[in-house]
């Protein structure tokens, strides 16, 4: 025990000696906090979007001879993207040519006319114009997702505005009224009214007229039902088709706590797994292995020492990373014990594994490749969700990521820094066994170092 | 130090082939050989790094030091930070006076701060070999130590190494300079794919050379010790 101390501390000045890498080791997790902070407490900004609206200004929409009202289009438009407004046509070309803007919406003059005909009988199609710039797959998705949610709103607020106007009208018609005309006003009787009105002269009339009459009341009763019916379907005729949302399965942290998770534990396997293996293969580089083994210290407490520097090592930073991420995200600090356990056991599997790459690779340069050519791919897809690919390559996926500490690290890691999280035991166990199983994988492969 | 009947193996080919070898106190004994002779590999089993496939290997008592053939230090610490850190591995009582005995000995008193980096090659090996003589042993093993010294550094390499010895501690070292093992080993070893073809005083080396190979008896010893070689079949 006592060598593993003088190795553990010969390896602290070491690294204490390489400015770069005590710089990289602390400079990084603040960076990544910063960061990872920065794009969590802001979130998304809205998109920048030239907004050029050539309708005449006192044009509206008119409904059976009816003008609605005003539909603030702008307003509503710049309610969900940041407006750059433009004067022309050839502004906007330039502003989405340039990329100052992600795209440009251009309201035609007759835009309010073609939606006018829609209710004569020679129905024009209403157009707007959208003008984006394609450059790359990505923005070119977001643009489209954004663009085609944009119009799908600005549709479903002007069929509402319709569908409102529509059932006023019905109503009107069912229970009476005033209806402004040509700057007059008219009174509407209404089919209820109506219907009053004819049974309370039944009386009065000669017998042989009532049987005639008061099939006219049943049919106004009728239409005034039947209307009162129709008045809901022409609401739901806006947005036909509702979502209920129901999660049967998977508890999904907060966007901003997955995040936060995702960040600290890269680091840490970066931290852990490029550190453990690095310094093990320093011992081979340095000539030293055979020198420490010859009595001085067990392959196995080399192993236990390197372990515990990634441990040691791995633990500061991501704690580091942590606590400057609190600084924008308001992390519960009730859970820190949690934190440190599931840090701990992350850090020794992470640093186990590690150990089996440095013992296998066995040159400092080759192991810093084999840590980068394990670690990242492992973690992009650990990433991959259940949906996104086939059932049979999520299922490769599932067992490949199973057997590298990364995932259960992620999972450990997100339990305990969320509140309503799933079990942390599942993924602790996971750990353990890997951690066991990687520490059996080192000392095996360490066997080919004493080989002169 | 005694090793008897040594053979070790790797995978089918045999590496040494039943070598023996016997060293008293003080002595200096020279294991020379051409590249992949089994001069390390017999040194290692020595020092007890790896193990004989048969034979025997005891030494009479006390510690055995190794000094591999590549300095096994870390050069990102300084000097004195190595001999202290061995020091306290080997568990001494005092590692700081130990590790001012080896300053001394080594004269690197006055570089104990240099990172070990920044030293020349000389001096990395006489830290290296202060390192296996840490632990005070009865047997020294040098593999190789000149390597990669300049002929001052190899005078003052060997003024030390002969100052042990002259102190009682036994010395095996190896070579493949024979004008070194000549110079230096009291007695020499010679080893050819893994046989042992002579083990005898320096001097009686130089006659068997003469009787084996003496088409080249009037040529240099280092000529005429390759074409010992050559008549002993290797």
């Amino acid at each position: 025990m006592g060598g593993v101390r003088w190795l553990l501390l010969k390896d602290l000045q070491i690294l204490r000696r390489s400015p770069l890498q005590a710089v990289l080791l602390v400079a990084y997790p603040i960076l990544i906090a910063v960061l990872v902070g920065f794009a969590i407490s802001r979130g998304p900004e809205d998109p920048r979007v030239a907004f050029l609206n050539e309708v005449p200004a006192d044009t509206r929409i008119n409904v059976g001879g009816q003008e609605l009202p005003k539909a603030n289009v702008k307003e509503q438009v710049c309610e969900r993207v940041e407006c750059v407004f433009v004067d022309d046509r050839a502004e906007a070309v330039a502003k989405v040519e340039s990329g100052d803007v992600l795209a440009a919406l251009i309201l035609p003059s007759n835009l309010v006319n073609k939606i006018n005909s829609l209710s004569t009988l020679t129905p024009g199609v209403p157009e707007v114009e959208v003008l984006v710039n394609e450059e790359n797959a990505v923005k070119a998705e977001l643009v489209d997702d954004r663009i085609t949610t944009l119009l799908a709103e600005a549709n479903l607020r002007i069929a509402r505005r319709i569908g409102n106007e529509g059932g006023r009208y019905l109503g009107l018609i069912v229970n009476g009224g005033q209806f402004k005309v040509l700057g007059e006003t008219i009174p509407i009787l209404g089919l209820s009214t109506s219907a009053r009105i004819l049974e309370q002269v039944t009386p009065a009339l000669p017998p042989a007229l009532r049987p005639a009459l008061k099939e006219v009341t049943e049919f106004a009763a009728q239409a005034r039902d039947n209307l009162d019916v129709a008045k809901p379907l022409i609401d739901r005729l806006a947005q036909p088709i509702a979502v209920d949302k129901v999660v049967v399965g998977g508890k999904s942290p907060p966007l901003e706590i997955f995040a936060i998770a995702v960040a600290a534990t890269l680091t840490l396997a970066f931290v852990v797994v490029l550190l453990v293996a690095g310094s093990l293969a320093l011992e081979r580089e340095e000539n030293a292995f055979p020198r420490l083994t010859r009595g001085l210290v067990s392959m196995g407490g080399l192993l236990g020492e390197k372990v515990l520097l990634g441990v040691a090592v791995g633990m500061v930073v991501t704690l580091l990373m942590l606590f400057g991420m609190k600084i924008f995200v308001p992390l519960e600090l009730g859970r820190v014990w949690l934190w440190l356990v599931a840090i701990l056991f992350s850090a020794g599997a992470l640093g186990a594994a590690g150990a089996a790459l440095g013992a296998a690779a066995r040159e400092v340069r080759a192991v810093s490749l084999l840590a980068f050519m394990v670690t990242l791919p492992i973690a992009f897809l650990s990433l991959v969700p259940s949906g996104a690919v086939g059932p049979a390559v999520f299922d490769l996926i599932r067992y490949a990521t199973a057997l590298f500490p990364f995932k259960p690290a992620l999972e450990a890691i997100t339990a305990a820094l969320d509140e309503a999280g799933s079990d942390i035991g599942g993924p602790l166990l996971h750990l353990t066994v890997l951690a066991v199983a990687y520490a059996a994988i080192a000392r095996l492969a360490l066997r080919r170092f004493a080989t002169v | 130090m005694r090793a008897t009947g040594v053979v070790k193996r790797f995978g089918e080919r045999e590496a040494l082939r039943g070598v023996s070898l016997e060293a008293g106190p003080g002595e200096l004994v020279a294991i020379i050989g051409p590249n992949g002779a089994g001069k390390t590999t017999l040194l290692s089993i020595l020092a007890g790094i790896a193990k004989a496939d048969e034979g025997e290997v005891a030494s009479a008592g006390g510690a055995v030091g190794w000094v591999p053939q590549q300095a096994a230090l870390y050069r990102r610490l300084t000097v004195e930070e190595n001999l202290l850190l061995f020091a306290r591995l080997e568990g001494h009582e005092d590692p700081r006076a130990s590790t001012e005995e080896m300053l001394t000995l080594t004269g690197l008193g006055e570089r104990r701060g240099e990172i070990v980096a920044r030293l020349s090659g000389g001096n990395q090996q006489r830290i290296n070999i202060a390192i296996g003589l840490l632990s005070r042993p009865a047997v020294l093993l040098l593999d190789e130590p000149s390597v990669g010294l300049d002929p001052r550094q190899r005078a003052r390499l060997w003024e030390f190494v002969a100052a042990l010895a002259g102190g009682g501690t036994t010395v095996i070292f190896s070579t493949h300079d024979i004008q070194e093992a000549e110079r230096y080993g009291g007695r020499v070893l010679v080893l050819a794919d893994g046989e042992s073809l002579f083990d005898g005083p320096a001097e009686e080396l130089r006659e068997a050379v003469r009787r084996e190979a003496p088409e080249s008896a009037d040529r240099d010893f280092e000529t005429a010790f390759v074409a010992y070689l050559h008549h002993r079949g290797h």
